[in-house]
């Protein structure tokens, strides 16, 4: 493929290190860094439901880990994820229709899914304190 | 005679058109509505321990909605998941390996989860 103009000495096109990290470029970045992200998530996901098909013993395990202080941390940052990726696709699913493509519209949509996200996050997490009604 | 029909005929290099494409976008809106009731049913009900967990899980709805959830991520992560391969990983030999664990992975995870949540629902 290209690999023999490579060898020539041809100069490669500038890539990413040309460009002042822009937010827009940024949560592009954080889309594709998220969904990855959430392959593992869903490991853990698949942990937990093995984790109650099993039985008492296992699902307290399971239940334990997630519970402790590093598990609660890695938990927040995939619903973090998660959400942060759902605002992703759907903010993809708009420009799939061909619309918000302009400059104002893509700044927009950016901070939108940032703030979104975090906002949603915190959200979750406080109506699931609530409802447990204890830490 | 060649002419862009040729190109449509064959729908493109892969020979598979814009499917990929399509079930992209098909899994994603599927996703929006299953994610938000697989997260809340989990955060609705942290901590409510075991047996009252099972129950709710076991109801026909739930494990039905849970099952389509798995099916739709799977797939939705499978096709991510080889786009970021094709992007990065440059040699053949890697790549079409990687592919071939991605669709593993996936697989496993459906079948898991799968089983997992089958298990729960008939109460066994």
């Amino acid at each position: 493929m290209s690999q023999g103009k490579v060898e020539a000495g041809r100069p490669l096109s500038p890539h990413l290190q040309i460009y002042r990290p822009m937010l827009t470029m940024m949560m592009s970045i954080a889309h594709r860094i998220t969904g990855a992200s959430l392959a593992i998530g869903f490991c853990l996901l698949a942990w937990w439901l093995i984790a109650l098909a099993a039985g008492p013993q296992q699902f307290w395990h399971a239940e334990a880990f997630f519970a402790s202080i590093p598990g609660r941390l890695l938990l927040f940052l995939f619903s973090w994820a998660l959400i942060l990726h759902m605002l992703g696709g759907i903010r993809h699913l708009i420009w799939d229709t061909g619309t918000g493509l302009d400059k104002k519209s893509i700044e927009i949509f950016a901070w939108g899914t940032l703030l979104g996200s975090i906002t949603l996050t915190i959200l979750l997490w406080l109506v699931g304190y609530c409802i447990r009604g204890s830490l | 005679m060649a002419t862009p029909l040729r190109n449509v005929r064959g729908l493109g290099a892969a020979h598979r058109g814009t499917e990929t494409f399509w079930r992209q976008r098909l899994t994603a809106i599927a996703n929006v509505p299953l994610t938000l009731f697989v997260v809340l049913s989990i955060a609705t009900h942290i901590g409510v321990g075991y047996d009252e967990m099972r129950l709710y899980f076991s109801r026909p709805v739930v494990a039905i909605v849970m099952l389509a959830f798995v099916i739709s991520a799977a797939i939705h992560m499978r096709i991510g998941l080889g786009e970021i391969i094709e992007d990065y990983v440059h040699l053949n030999g890697l790549k079409v390996l990687s592919l071939l664990l991605a669709t593993f992975f996936a697989a496993s995870l459906v079948l898991a989860c799968g089983f997992a949540i089958l298990k729960i629902g008939f109460g066994v």
